[in-house]
């Protein structure tokens, strides 16, 4: 949803990551067999050891680093089962003595927390799919008069748009909050936080692309038969753009559900508001005495934020790094 | 039609359509287009393609105006076929020219003007397409450019006040205000050292985490998984888990903490003395570090996945030749992968840069709305958040300014980014 409006596009395709991985490994091999062939005497024992310590120290690095990106998820799941007292223990266990579930339903009891988090749940759930879907709507013909109709201006246009992503977000968000807060009154809807931002420059630009793949010669023999270019739209286009599709489809449920500074800014009241706000309201509320925080309660929070958003990326991840790798924005 | 007619005109300020027979041209040129030029074969198969040509009555005509999609290409093939027909004795007879006047001077028939109705339309069409896209970059995008721009020279803007009617000195005020403002030069060298400590570093660990990942085959898969797996998530909700790794429970920095928390009690297990990271009483520094930890786990996975997409497309020639010469690994790398690597190196650093200086939620994911430890409001604020204290306390110029100094900020970095990188760049 918030969308950080300066992309650079790179002028190669980074994220085919499967693509050039069998032939290189063919060509190593065929490299190594070849300096066998060569010079195997050269290749001494100790030379021998030195790449097996290499291969090591590379393995070893790597799984360092990876245990220095997974411990944070590790920690946030340990800490979200513990108790209160032993999470506040001078020193902290690495695993629970004892498994607190209830923490889990204590984030969703207004009562405990004072904020309502299920509300802000359903409202982003909610937000998402209905911001989705008009976005969808609207990228896709917009995107299809760009690839495929010709009208007066068309490149200058298009162009325009494009540079329109230079511009940093935060220049658009003031005036856009005028605009919804007190021109058009939209302080506390749904509204406030959809319609902003529901075209995206970058979908279109992303999704032209692929349109621009299909050979017109579809188009035309659709014509001929007499299709009309909506049908044509929703049976051959879209078909074949799915794959550009889902991946939208993700950055925008993913967009809204880590939208902060927006919804924040535009909706106060908590009825409208969505999950990463509630999020960090949590962590204020349940903080609030530095003697005593409560901060199980608050890490299972952060998992029913966190989970589903792994479960996508597990689901979904070609996807998620095709439309990534070219832009370089999160949600 | 009329309304798209209208909509043409207005945005993208094209002179009106022109008389109906130059359209008739147009019509008959159209002749050469691959699709109405293939359509009479269609007819010949199938005759019910003409049909409604049969009875044009003016509620058909004015239907054929407004027409929606679905009914279109009925109409199509016969609209063709007339212009195709038209362009035949056009070009078959020799007494063309005079023809062709004395056309003009007749009046049209029904299917004639249907036809010209068509091919209005269907020059039109895309900005219908276009419409809903249009309007909503009109009022989110484009408005707010040139309302920033103008309200930034506004003294004293208020968004409420301007409505009722008041008017606003002009002047650089606003921008006055910005640098005089007590927090800005804090905000600003906040954004800059998050920035100028956070791309170097986070760039460097990318690239060998990459090179490392290129040059391995077991395992490759779940590794390549793991590092991106920091970048499906919520910015504020992990930042909470880093909150809560470097906290400690304490009641105040004099007394002894009750808990350690994790990080110190990893510290303290090597023989360090605990710090103070994130809690009332801490340094800013300590601060810093905890923000350059948090920014640069969070900046690892795009910069890995696109500097491995670049490794994965290099010629392996290269690597084999330097293989065969003896060259040393640091030597490969250093003369062969990062020069080879230099565009995707360029463009996840000036990427860096420029969501570097938009530094914002991370900062808020940790310490909270306050910018700044207990005690210490602020102090870790930067130039995102400039802009929208200002905006939530009704500084609307202020903001406006902010923003257009950050804009110019990062304009001016990407550029220096470009230029240095048209020198050292090896394409």
């Amino acid at each position: 949803m918030e969308e950080d409006r300066i992309e650079i596009i790179p002028a190669e395709e980074s994220s085919e990551e499967v693509r050039a991985e069998a032939p290189a490994e063919a060509d190593e091999i065929k490299a190594e067999k070849g300096m066998k062939a060569k010079d195997i005497r050269a290749v001494s024992r100790k030379q021998l050891a030195l790449k097996i310590l290499g291969q090591a120290g590379l393995y070893l690095f790597l799984t360092v680093m990876a245990f220095i990106v997974l411990f944070p998820f590790y920690w946030m799941l340990i800490s979200s089962v513990k108790s209160v007292e032993e999470y506040n223990l001078l020193t902290p266990t690495v695993w629970p003595k004892q498994f607190v579930w209830s923490n889990y339903a204590k984030v969703f009891s207004a009562s405990e927390t004072g904020i309502d988090l299920g509300r802000m749940f359903l409202n982003t759930v909610y937000v998402g799919i209905v911001s989705t879907i008009l976005s969808l709507i609207v990228t896709v013909l917009s995107a299809f008069a760009f690839a495929r109709l010709e009208f007066r201006g068309k490149n200058i246009l298009f162009a325009a748009l494009l540079a329109t992503m230079m511009i940093p977000g935060e220049l658009f968000t003031i005036t856009n909050f005028i605009t919804v807060v007190n021109v058009l009154d939209w302080r506390n809807t749904f509204a406030a936080i959809i319609v902003p931002f529901l075209v995206s420059v970058f979908y279109i630009y992303l999704l032209r692309q692929n349109f621009l793949q299909i050979p017109n010669e579809l188009y035309l023999a659709a014509k001929v038969d007499g299709t009309s270019d909506l049908k044509y739209l929703w049976k051959v286009m879209i078909p074949l753009a799915a794959p550009t599709l889902i991946s939208i489809t993700i950055l925008k449920m993913m967009g809204a559900w880590n939208s902060y500074i927006w919804p924040r800014l535009v909706n106060p009241n908590d009825s409208y508001q969505l999950i990463t706000v509630g999020l960090r309201d949590l962590a204020s509320a349940l903080s609030s005495n530095p003697a005593n925080p409560n901060f199980p309660v608050q890490m299972a929070a952060v998992v029913l934020v966190t989970i589903p958003l792994l479960l996508v990326f597990i689901f979904f991840r070609k996807y998620i790094m095709h439309g990534v790798s070219r832009s370089g924005i999160k949600g | 039609m009329r309304m798209s007619d209208e909509f043409t005109l207005k945005i993208s300020g094209t002179p009106k359509p022109e008389g109906e027979s130059v359209y008739l041209g147009n019509a008959a040129m159209a002749g050469e287009h691959p699709s109405s030029a293939s359509a009479p074969v269609y007819l010949g198969k199938t005759p019910e393609g003409a049909e409604p040509v049969a009875e044009p009555s003016p509620a058909v005509l004015a239907s054929a105006a407004e027409m929606p999609e679905e009914e279109a290409p009925v109409a199509e093939p016969a609209a063709a076929e007339a212009v195709y027909s038209a362009a035949e004795t056009e070009g078959g007879a020799p007494e063309g020219a005079p023809d062709k006047k004395k056309k003009e001077k007749t009046p049209l028939s029904k299917m004639e003007k249907k036809i010209l109705w068509k091919d209005r339309f269907n020059r039109y069409k895309a900005w219908l397409y276009l419409l809903p896209a249009l309007v909503i970059l009109a009022v989110f995008t484009v408005w707010p450019i040139i309302n920033t721009l103008r309200i930034a020279f506004l003294e004293n803007y208020s968004g409420l006040a301007s409505i009722g009617g008041e008017t606003f000195a002009v002047g650089f005020r606003n921008f006055e205000n910005v640098v005089h403002f007590p927090s800005f030069l804090t905000c600003l060298g906040n954004t800059m050292l998050l920035t100028v400590i956070t791309v170097p570093i986070s760039t460097m660990l990318a690239l060998l985490i990459a090179v490392g990942l290129n040059s391995i085959k077991f395992l490759r898969r779940i590794f390549q998984t793991i590092f991106f797996l920091p970048y499906v998530t919520n910015a504020i909700a992990i930042g909470m888990v880093f909150m809560a790794m470097f906290n400690m429970i304490m009641v105040s920095p004099t007394v002894p903490p009750h808990s350690y928390g994790l990080i110190n009690t990893i510290i303290r297990a090597f023989g360090g003395k605990e710090i103070n990271w994130v809690n009332a009483g801490s340094s800013y520094w300590a601060n810093m570090a905890v923000l350059i930890i948090y920014i640069v786990w969070n900046a690892l996975p795009f910069k890995i996945l696109v500097l491995l997409g670049g490794l994965q497309s290099v010629n392996k020639q290269y690597y084999e030749a330097a293989r065969v010469d003896g060259a040393s690994r640091f030597r490969i790398f250093w003369r062969i992968t990062v020069p080879l690597l230099s565009p995707m190196i360029a463009y996840v650093v000036i990427t860096g840069f420029i969501g570097g200086f938009k530094e914002y939620t991370s900062i808020v994911g940790i310490f909270g709305e306050t910018m700044g430890p207990a005690g210490a409001d602020g102090r870790l604020n930067t130039m995102v958040g400039l802009i929208y204290d200002s905006l939530e306390d009704d500084f609307m110029g202020m903001a406006s300014a902010a923003s257009l100094i950050l804009f110019l900020i990062i304009f001016a970095v990407t550029m220096v980014n470009l230029y240095v990188s048209k020198k050292k760049v090896h394409y």
